[in-house]
């Protein structure tokens, strides 16, 4: 049916189904794919899909629901494309986007997926909030609108509209601002960055949405971006330069500790907890960023650091990816990825569980909640840890100045 | 009777299916086996629930194919006659390392890497025979099919390191066997009753849901050293040599076409381990400069040094040299004398159907056997590639017996020419087991189907 | 068809028969020295062709340019004395072999970098240095087709050596490079020592890798900062073929404040990694490499040294593992220069 169309049919029946993909780097665990870790069935690990989508390429099976659904349940954690012993692991991702977009193309998606991409198309977010409503996240807090300043600091999607999430977005615009780091953001004229619909197969759609933001941002005279989101970090940073949108782009961890370093960042408030760390895929796995966040939190004074058995490039994604976040196709069991990475957490006997992901920080709150362990975990986003041990230096020292 | 909500009140909704994506993963092997679809795909957690299985199963006569890794590539679980396939690997939990009496009770669903990875990280100074599979397959499936790891020289199969099993006979029953059934720790098997009726017997008499796995001394330095020869015929007596020096562990001799270097050679990788430079001196020293010195100053043998740490195999490489997702390969257990012939005889039939060769053998306890592997790639994608490979597989299966070994986790081409041979008394007590054990007939049938 | 430019007159009316006197492996005075090399000059069995190490010292040691080692691995093939078992020599020979597919020869016109059979090594070939340089030989499926064979110098096989190298040469000045910068010194031995001694015409220029590294780091003055670092420097055995250009290790680590320790088997003195001499037939090979590497190793440890510095990634394999347990930390020459102009090489933490 579709195999000439399907842009990697030269090397998708390379696949094994060895079922490394299932595993992280350490081995631990044969439950480090979240689908697989949350169905435990062959047909959702990595090695199934491809040969699902196989199957259907070649007529071997018909599209069904329950095919699209196991496709859209694939978050892009990249755990696969690390564990993979193949030559093919580099496309795996492109194959299951590949996959995913023809099912666009036919308009035979899961009911979840339509309704956010069509949201993005409508509202410009997947939530379906209406555009108007983007800037409210600020509340009362004074943030600058973009006119120039050194930094755009990009909220994205889940920051803007996710009540918890609005939250950490307010709290690490206080942080900024307390740094002396000029920035401004664009507010309700802030568009969505494009990363989930280009992992869920509508790379038109991406495209569109990089074009709109990179001739905006150009024409504002962006040349920095801080992003709250790593979602948005890895659209802008690996995505947006072949659109022609080149900027420097650091993620708001990468950013605190250039500022901790060079003593812009005055945490003097001892927070005297245990405190672990879960990677984000897209900061970690997907660009390699694991110390940045760590530096951080050993920064704090007071905090204990501990490490959970499966962290780095090793970590279990959330469950969040791929538009996950939203549509929550890997949720409804304690087998679920985000409420067995709160499990994890539990086990390291920390108090708080620190994020760096407005996706991560929604769905392991919930986790936290359904888990009923509201008395004894706390997920906090890096950026609430560092505002909370932070004291500000007088008035004067406290003018904006540059980034060196 | 609505087979598919009986299993859901088993097992809960999350846990079955019977959709056409399911049916057609479960339905194949990796291998070149020509894939069956279930009827019914199952994912217990608990003994309790296979029991329930079972019972149901019996009663409607439904076959029923136990599941592990699946990367047995002989089609060792492929659902011939439709039925429910249990996949059985929710079941992995790590119930209990005893350091003391070096073993490991797990559930049946474990799998080796998850298993040596637990080790690493809280019993570093344990080990097991970890064969050369994906980390995927499961420690239970792996003995249950006689498997072989990097311990097999010096401490045998993979199924002579069982203290004992928890199996649910075909007929619902739970049962134990080891000092385990008697209450007493998983750490003996003998001298209680055999485990025997359930290991080798491919899943058609009861499925294992426990296994005491016996572990041994992992040492702090552990690697690899290599030694050549070109005269195929030298590999017995030096297999002999270095089994008679004790020194070593794991001892593999291979030859393959691809890369270059390894065409029309007999390398050995000799594992050794060791606790001081001063001990893993000393055992290169008995074995390299001693047991196998003649050979190098003669210019037979080379010494190619020892490289430390352990590699995980990567035998998923293998699959994708004809860049085809595929290979398959008849595994036999020989004595080690045979190796020359083997050798040849494998080389021949690869060259005839145009695979490039890749033959092994492992030495399995003290050089009282090896397990000897012919494999064949062959390209997912290209039907005559396949042909090929089960065609060259027939052969071998054939040849394995002709040069007097048997053939190790046969298919079922190989288990018509075991029971071909098989002594008819033998036969006769293996049918009235079957019987016993397996009266309606439901586990994993068209395996040794000679006995209904 | 080509032949060894040996003369026998060079060597009778040599004044010290250094090639043999400064063995290391071996006891001669000045007397027994020529005894031994007329010998093997006449193609008779000598004690010498069954001990050497192949280490290649002593061509570095003739004062002569006569080339003792190229006769003395000559006349072990001759005399069917290889210091290597049989198998071994097999699987050298086959592992040269390319088997996939031919090279993608394309025009350069200009400078150009020679990966050689270390095309797996391209993670090394980053950053400012080299910048713009264009490879030969990136892909490591191909690269057997740009081998320059000179390995089979230890095992006896000059043959094989001389069968290969023209087509190796044609395919190299095929891409029409202008001059050649050789990553591994022992293409740069092949091209500039083996060939004029065999008589092998080679049709292009080659530059040595620390030449390069040296110029490009003139180029780069003002981005230099001092490692300030306490390094010793692993020659390898085909050092021995470009004396005139080891003076550049020194020049290198002036240039970016590296210290070079104080040693006793340094420059001429240099102990190979042993890594061809572990699998050799003479009796005590093993243990011998095992006692190089340890002295070696003592050595460098004794000079106070933080980093041994590497120029063949073979003598890295074979002696990387053992510096790291004795707290030296082992680099690649082109990594230390990348560190030196601010980079951060991978693996250097």
């Amino acid at each position: 049916m579709n195999a000439a169309e399907f842009q990697y049919s030269d090397i998708i029946h390379r696949c094994f189904r060895c079922g490394y993909c299932k595993f992280p780097v350490n081995w631990m665990d044969v439950n480090n794919c979240p689908a697989y870790a949350r169905y435990r069935m062959e047909t959702y690990s990595c090695g199934g899909r491809l040969w699902l989508t196989r199957a259907w390429l070649t007529d071997a099976i018909k599209w069904s629901d329950h095919l699209a659904h196991i496709l859209y349940s694939c978050t892009s954690c990249k755990n696969c494309e690390m564990k993979c012993p193949l030559g093919i692991n580099v496309d795996i991702i492109n194959m299951i986007r590949a996959a995913k977009g023809l099912m666009v193309e036919q308009g035979r998606i899961p009911k979840e997926a339509r309704d956010f991409l069509e949201n993005i198309q409508v509202h410009g977010n997947p939530y379906g909030i209406p555009r108007s409503k983007r800037g409210d996240w600020m509340g009362e807090t004074p943030i600058e609108q973009y006119n120039g300043q050194e930094y755009l600091y990009h909220v994205g999607c889940v920051g803007a509209y996710d009540t918890r999430a609005q939250e950490a977005a307010r709290t690490l615009a206080r942080v900024l601002k307390r740094a002396g780091v000029s920035f401004g953001v664009l507010g309700g004229d802030e568009l969505c960055d494009g990363n989930e619909a280009k992992n869920m197969g509508e790379e038109a759609l991406f495209e569109d949405m990089a074009q709109e933001n990179i001739a905006r941002f150009n024409e504002l005279g962006v040349k920095k971006i801080i992003t709250l989101s790593p979602h948005s970090y890895n659209a802008f940073k690996n995505d947006y330069p072949s659109n022609e949108g080149r900027f420097e782009v650091l993620h708001y961890t990468q950013l605190l500790q250039r500022l901790i370093a060079r003593g812009r960042l005055n945490m003097a408030i001892q927070v005297p907890v245990k405190v672990t760390y879960h990677d984000p895929c897209f900061l970690g796995r997907w660009n390699t960023e694991y110390d940045a966040p760590r530096e951080i939190l050993n920064s704090v004074p007071g905090v204990t650091f501990i490490e959970m058995e499966r962290s780095r490039e090793n970590s279990l994604c959330c469950g969040g990816g791929g538009g996950n976040f939203c549509m929550d196709l890997l949720g409804g069991s304690p087998d679920s990825p985000a409420r067995r990475r709160v499990r994890e957490a539990l086990a390291t006997d920390a108090r708080i569980l620190a994020v760096s992901c407005p996706k991560c920080l929604t769905i392991m709150e919930d986790a936290v909640k359904v888990e009923g362990l509201d008395d004894r975990l706390i997920v906090k986003d890096i950026a609430e840890l560092v505002d909370q041990a932070y004291i500000k230096k007088t008035e004067a020292e406290g003018k904006q100045v540059k980034d060196e | 009777m609505d087979i598919c909500q009986a299993l859901i009140d088993i097992i809960g909704e999350d846990h079955v299916s019977n959709k056409q994506e399911e049916l057609y993963i479960y339905s194949w092997d990796l291998g070149t086996t020509e894939p069956h679809r279930p009827d019914w795909v199952a994912s217990p957690r608990t003994p309790e629930e296979i029991q329930k299985i079972l019972i149901l199963a019996n009663s409607n006569n439904i076959p029923v194919v136990p599941l592990g890794g699946g990367l047995s590539l002989a089609g060792l679980a492929v659902p011939f006659r439709g039925g429910i396939i249990l996949d059985l690997k929710r079941m992995d939990t790590v119930i209990e390392v005893n350091e003391q009496a070096r073993y490991a009770l797990l559930e049946c669903g474990v799998s080796q890497g998850q298993l040596t990875s637990y080790l690493e990280r809280h019993h570093p100074g344990l080990t097991h025979s970890e064969p050369g599979a994906p980390p995927t397959a499961t420690i239970a499936g792996n003995a249950a099919i006689h498997g072989q790891g990097d311990l097999a020289q010096p401490y045998g199969f993979n199924s002579d390191m069982v203290n004992g099993l928890e199996v649910v006979l075909p007929t619902g029953e739970i049962c134990r066997f080891g000092s385990c059934s008697i209450g007493a720790q998983w750490f003996t098997q003998h001298p209680l009753p055999d485990v025997g009726l359930f290991l080798g017997w491919t899943g058609t008499t009861g499925i294992i849901t426990k296994i005491s796995l016996r572990l041994f001394p992992r040492k702090k330095i552990r690697g690899t050293a290599i030694f050549v020869v070109d005269n195929e015929e030298q590999v017995p007596e030096i297999f002999h040599k270095i089994t008679h020096t004790q020194m070593s562990e794991d001892i593999v001799a291979f030859s393959q076409t691809i890369p270059p270097y390894a065409s029309g050679l007999q390398h050995f990788t000799i594992n050794l381990a060791a606790d001081s430079e001063k001990e893993l001196e000393f055992k290169q020293e008995l074995i390299f400069d001693d047991a196998l010195g003649e050979y190098i100053r003669r210019g037979d043998g080379g010494y190619l040094g020892f490289t430390r740490g352990l590699q995980h195999p990567q035998i998923s490489k293998t699959a994708d040299w004809r860049k085809g997702g595929g290979f398959e390969y008849v595994g036999s257990i020989m004595p080690v004398s045979r190796y020359p012939q083997c050798y040849r005889r494998g080389r021949e039939i690869s060259e005839r159907h145009g695979i490039p060769y890749t033959v092994l053998g492992r030495c399995i306890g003290a050089a009282h056997a090896m397990m000897f592997s012919w494999t064949y790639a062959f390209n997912r994608a290209d039907r005559e590639t396949v042909r090929h490979a089960r065609e060259a597989m027939h052969e071998t299966d054939e040849l394995a017996l002709e040069l007097g070994g048997t053939i190790w986790k046969p298919g079922h081409y190989g288990q018509k020419l075991v029971m071909d041979r098989l002594d008819p008394n033998t036969l006769d007590l293996m049918k009235r087991l079957k019987q016993l054990l397996d009266p309606n007939g439901i586990m994993n049938p068209g395996n040794w189907e000679a006995i209904p | 068809m080509y032949s060894l430019k040996f003369d026998e007159q060079k060597c009778l009316k040599c004044p010290t028969q250094a090639c043999l006197t400064r063995c290391r492996y071996m006891n001669l005075n000045r007397e027994s020295a020529r005894a031994e090399i007329l010998k093997i000059a006449h193609s008779e069995d000598s004690f010498v062709l069954h001990d050497c190490v192949t280490c290649y010292a002593c061509e570095e040691y003739c004062t002569m340019g006569n080339h003792p080692f190229y006769l003395i691995v000559q006349k072990q093939e001759e005399l069917g004395i290889p210091p290597l078992p049989r198998p071994l020599i097999r699987r050298g020979i086959n592992m040269g072999m390319p088997f996939r597919g031919e090279p993608a020869i394309r025009e350069i016109n200009g400078r150009a970098l020679l990966m050689a059979a270390f095309a797996d090594h391209m993670f090394l070939i980053q950053g400012r240095l080299f910048e713009g340089l264009p490879v030969i030989s990136d892909d490591p499926r191909k690269m057997f087709h740009y081998f320059c064979q000179l390995m089979y110098l230890h095992y006896a096989r000059e043959s094989v050596i001389n069968q290969r190298l023209p087509g190796i040469i044609n395919n190299i000045a095929g891409h029409k490079a202008t001059d050649v910068v050789c990553f591994h010194d022992e293409c740069y031995g092949t091209y500039n020592s083996y060939c004029p001694a065999m008589g092998i015409d080679v049709p292009f220029r080659t530059v040595h890798f620390f030449e390069f590294l040296y110029n490009r780091l003139l180029e780069l003055k003002d981005l230099i900062r001092p490692v300030n670092l306490r390094v010793a420097y692993q020659r390898p055995c085909s050092s021995r073929l470009s004396p005139d250009k080891h003076h550049f290790v020194y020049d290198i680590f002036k240039l970016i404040g590296a210290v070079a320790v104080p040693r006793k088997y340094v420059d001429e003195n240099a102990l190979c990694c042993g890594g061809a001499v572990e699998g050799q037939r003479r009796e005590g090979s093993r243990k011998r490499a095992a006692e190089l590497r340890r002295l070696n190793i003592s050595d460098m440890k004794a000079g106070g040294t933080e980093v041994c510095v590497f120029n063949c990634p073979a003598c890295y394999h074979t002696m990387g593992e053992l510096l790291s347990q004795e707290g030296i930390r082992p680099v690649y020459m082109s990594d230390l220069c990348r560190l030196a102009i601010g980079e951060q090489p991978a693996g250097w933490r």
